[in-house]
């Protein structure tokens, strides 16, 4: 195999009219000369790997910047948030002295290519953000969206997302106890696989991603580093450099479970032996991202040998290892006289441990390869520094027309058979049926800390045995609502997210969002992706819930058709004992039924405009921040003071959809009364925001009618938990054992 | 009757857990010497009738297909010289 001379720093100074692979990389013209302007001369070989990695879309941000600074101006002031913005993932205050750190991310691509992997991967990047931070990951949840329930890739892809979710999990030992699965036609070819995780600290043990401290060892532990993930770098290794070489390098990361849970036990033991001075977890452009960023957290001077690293194929290029994904593999900024210690707790957990190299006292990162140096950059231009673009964004010339074809005239159910016929066809739509088929291949209860989980209102873990405190997460968003509308769209993602949390009874703190879109160089794509960021900035100043990170998952589209816009947000909540939850279930028969807030005629983007009309088209709920607050503090004291005995919130499907849910996880029906000023269709279907239903024990019922009352929260008498059927009133009644049927067949008939 | 034999690999850079998991405990049972371990599935197909091209052709693509997930695996289709099917298994 020939070799041609190493691209070191000398070899491109002195050769600057070699031609390199930029727009193979994926760097525009203009980024390239921005590079060139940086160094001063051509960037080498692995300058440039790192430099058009990290300045990709999905590491600079560089389209969705300018929107998401709104994050931070309009950010609530909140005494609760520990770490914003910024880090591997916030950290917030819930009391006793914990912290939570909590985030959403997106692994939307590599889940259509290779869906177990694909889904197992986005686990384990998210879990390894949450070590990062010093805390000990607690549970997981998972957001997901999939093409048409009936389409046969979608059989394809759900079952491996699935299983891979599952089994990355169950293989870590982590709960999952939360997420939500639609169906779309929109997201076949894109399905979006968004990953949670939540980690408990205390908050002396918090840690941050930063290299200070001249003289102080880099160490990369965990797995050995391999040919993953590499996408342009091959280009640039196989192409330009060495063409003998085999250049067909996987796009796809393989997953070891057993390899992060050492990961996650070694790094916790070296955080209570106060061994790390920063720390940084390797996910997407790998070495390249974990170098940059913690040089250019801290004082910038990082010296690096990339011969050190060590290596699952011997044939890797400098460029390679620079890009490579690898799975499983961390970065820690270690004290010299503490590396010792360090290195014995990685042998212990039988995780590879070496010294890569060390923190300097200059502002440049220097990367070594075969003794020449062939990285020689200021690591804020790497990490920090990309471009940024003012996209173009305009409001799309259709959404006139799709806001002007209102839902609120489509034809309605006439008869009482017509709306039983109905009720059972939105309870056994792919959208509102029993998702157990999903969420029961994934371990709920393992960690014996879970409260609630799926079909709940929000996950709920406890996180403190003596005391009982807890911390509540719910995950939500509705790309048909964001379509219509993506200010009010991304607003109500946010208020069911956060009214999930209150109805469980926890109090909701923060968020964290992951914004699916499809590209950024369609202005109308872009003008939905700057509409729903300013909503969500928006939304959170008013209800006081700061947002601490999240991730933004671009070009989610198939040709010229993009995803339905879609935010999906993740409140985190704290109850301050567990004990005092809500659950979904109706508890006792005779409980009278309320329904809290008001209802209007708002069908827009509803289920029952899915399910029956195949109709997409006016606009979505309106949304009234204040209301969903007001109506939160009715759910938590409501909670807190024994006056309700289940909860659930009204989304999509409306009323008789939570009802259903309730009765059929309670095994016990009810008998509804439509209100005065409302027909029955409008009752059970409508999906107002700002609502919940809740079951009132008759010795609670003045109390809780007075303070309701007092707090000026519209409450109607409903009706009453009862019978083994729902029925409305001179309308029909539907057996819960029928209705159990159409719920839970639905999924296993599609996809098992 | 003949056998026809399916080896499935994962690709030589795709991370192979379970390989991983054999080697690193060889030297623990007293085995020195193994610098590397990959673990793939074997596939040991009975056909009725001739082996021929067509035959081949079509238990390629089955094996490409179904037998193997050709994102992360390869795998090589190979007709089994003189081998005696097991009267017993049948």
């Amino acid at each position: 195999m020939s070799r041609t001379p190493l691209d070191t720093v000398e070899h491109a100074a002195a050769t600057p009219d070699v031609e390199l692979p930029w727009a193979e990389l994926g760097l525009k013209k203009d980024e390239y000369e921005r590079v060139v302007e940086i160094l001063g001369r051509r960037p080498t070989g692995a300058e440039l790997a790192m430099y058009s990695v990290m300045w990709s879309e999905h590491c600079s941000y560089k389209s969705s910047k300018v929107h998401l600074r709104q994050f931070g101006e309009k950010a609530p002031r909140s005494d609760a948030l520990l770490v914003g913005i910024g880090e591997n993932a916030g950290v917030v205050d819930v009391g006793q002295g914990y912290a939570v750190t909590f985030k959403v991310e997106s692994h939307n691509h590599p889940s259509y290519v290779e869906p177990y992997q694909g889904a197992a991967t986005g686990v384990g990047g998210i879990v390894r953000d949450i070590i990062a931070m010093g805390a000990r990951p607690v549970a997981v949840v998972d957001p997901l969206r999939f093409g048409a329930a009936d389409h046969p890739d979608t059989k394809r892809v759900l079952p491996g997302v699935v299983a891979g979710i599952g089994g990355y999990g169950n293989c870590l030992g982590l709960p999952n106890i939360g997420g939500e699965v639609v169906f779309d036609a929109c997201y076949q070819g894109n399905p979006l696989v968004n990953a949670g995780a939540i980690g408990v600290m205390r908050h002396e043990d918090i840690h941050l991603a930063k290299a200070s401290g001249a003289g102080n060892k880099v160490i990369l532990y965990g797995a050995r580093t391999g040919g993953d993930g590499i996408g342009g770098a091959s280009i640039l290794a196989s192409e330009t450099f060495d063409d003998a070489k085999p250049s067909k390098r996987p796009a796809v990361q393989v997953g070891d479970p057993f390899q992060e849970k050492l990961l996650i036990e070694c790094t916790l033991e070296a955080f209570k032996e106060k061994l790390v001075v920063g720390i940084q977890d390797l996910g997407a452009a790998g070495l390249s991202c974990a170098t940059s960023e913690l040089a250019s957290n801290g004082s910038g001077g990082m010296r690096v040998t990339l011969d050190d690293v060590p290596l699952r194929d011997s044939t890797l290029s400098p460029e390679e290892i620079l890009m490579s994904e690898s799975q499983e593999r961390m970065c820690a900024v270690v004290e010299p006289e503490k590396v010792d210690r360090f290195l014995e707790i990685c042998d212990k957990w039988d995780v590879i441990a070496t010294v890569i190299g060390e923190v300097t006292d200059g502002d440049r990162l220097e990367i070594f390869w075969h003794g020449g140096k062939i990285v020689d950059v200021d690591p804020r231009t790497v990490a920090h520094e990309g471009p940024t673009y003012e996209r173009p964004y305009a409001r799309p010339s259709w959404q006139d027309g799709l806001q002007a074809d209102d839902a609120n005239k489509l034809p309605r159910p006439a008869t009482g058979e017509e709306l039983r016929d109905q009720v059972l066809k939105l309870v056994s739509s792919p959208n509102q049926a029993s998702k157990k088929w999903i969420t029961s291949q994934y371990d709920h209860f393992v960690q014996g800390n879970t409260v609630l989980a799926q079909p709940e209102d929000s996950g709920m873990i406890r996180i403190d045995e003596e005391t009982g405190l807890g911390v509540a997460i719910a995950t939500d968003g509705n790309g048909r609502y964001a379509k219509l509308d993506p200010y009010t769209g991304a607003q109500l993602a946010l208020a069911e997210a956060y009214r999930n949390v209150a109805t469980t009874g926890a109090r909701p703190l923060a968020i964290s969002d992951c914004l699916n879109f499809g590209s950024p160089e369609d202005p109308a794509v872009m003008w939905q992706f700057a509409e729903a960021v300013r909503g969500l900035a928006d939304g959170c100043l008013q209800l006081g819930t700061p947002v601490t990170g999240g991730n933004v998952s671009l070009y989610n589209q198939t040709g010229e058709a993009a995803i339905h816009p879609t935010p999906v947000v993740a409140v985190l909540g704290v109850i301050d004992d567990v004990a005092r939850r809500t659950p979904v279930a109706f508890q006792e028969e005779g409980q009278l039924l309320y329904l809290l807030g008001d209802t209007r005629e708002e069908f827009g983007g509803s289920a029952w405009s899915q399910v029956v009309h195949d109709h997409l088209g006016g606009l979505p709920p309106k949304v009234d921040l204040e209301r969903e607050r007001l109506l939160a503090e009715i759910l938590i004291s409501a909670s807190r003071d024994g006056m309700i005995d289940s909860a659930h919130d009204l989304s999509d499907g409306g009323l008789v959809q939570a009802v259903v849910e309730s009765a059929l996880l309670g095994r016990k029906g009810a008998r509804l009364v439509v209100p005065d000023g409302l027909d029955a269709f409008t009752f059970l279907f409508s999906e107002s925001a700002g609502r919940a239903v809740v079951a009132v024990p008759r010795s609670e019922e003045v109390r809780f009618n007075d303070m309701c009352g007092a707090r000026g929260l519209p409450a109607t008498r409903i009706g009453v938990v009862d019978g083994d059927s729902v029925e409305v009133q001179g309308a029909f009644a539907l057996p819960l054992t029928e209705l159990s049927e159409a719920h839970e067949a639905t999924i296993p008939a599609l996809l098992a | 009757m003949a056998r026809v034999v399916v080896d499935v690999m994962l690709k030589p850079e795709i991370l192979d857990p379970q390989g991983q998991a054999v080697q690193r405990a060889l030297p623990r049972l007293g085995f020195e010497g193994i610098s590397d371990v990959r673990q793939g599935k074997r596939f040991e197909l009975e056909v009725d009738g001739p082996v021929d091209e067509a035959v081949l052709a079509r238990i390629h693509d089955l094996a490409e297909s179904f037998l193997a997930n050709t994102v992360i695996e390869d795998f090589i289709v190979k007709v089994e010289e003189g081998a005696e099917v097991a009267e017993a298994a049948k």
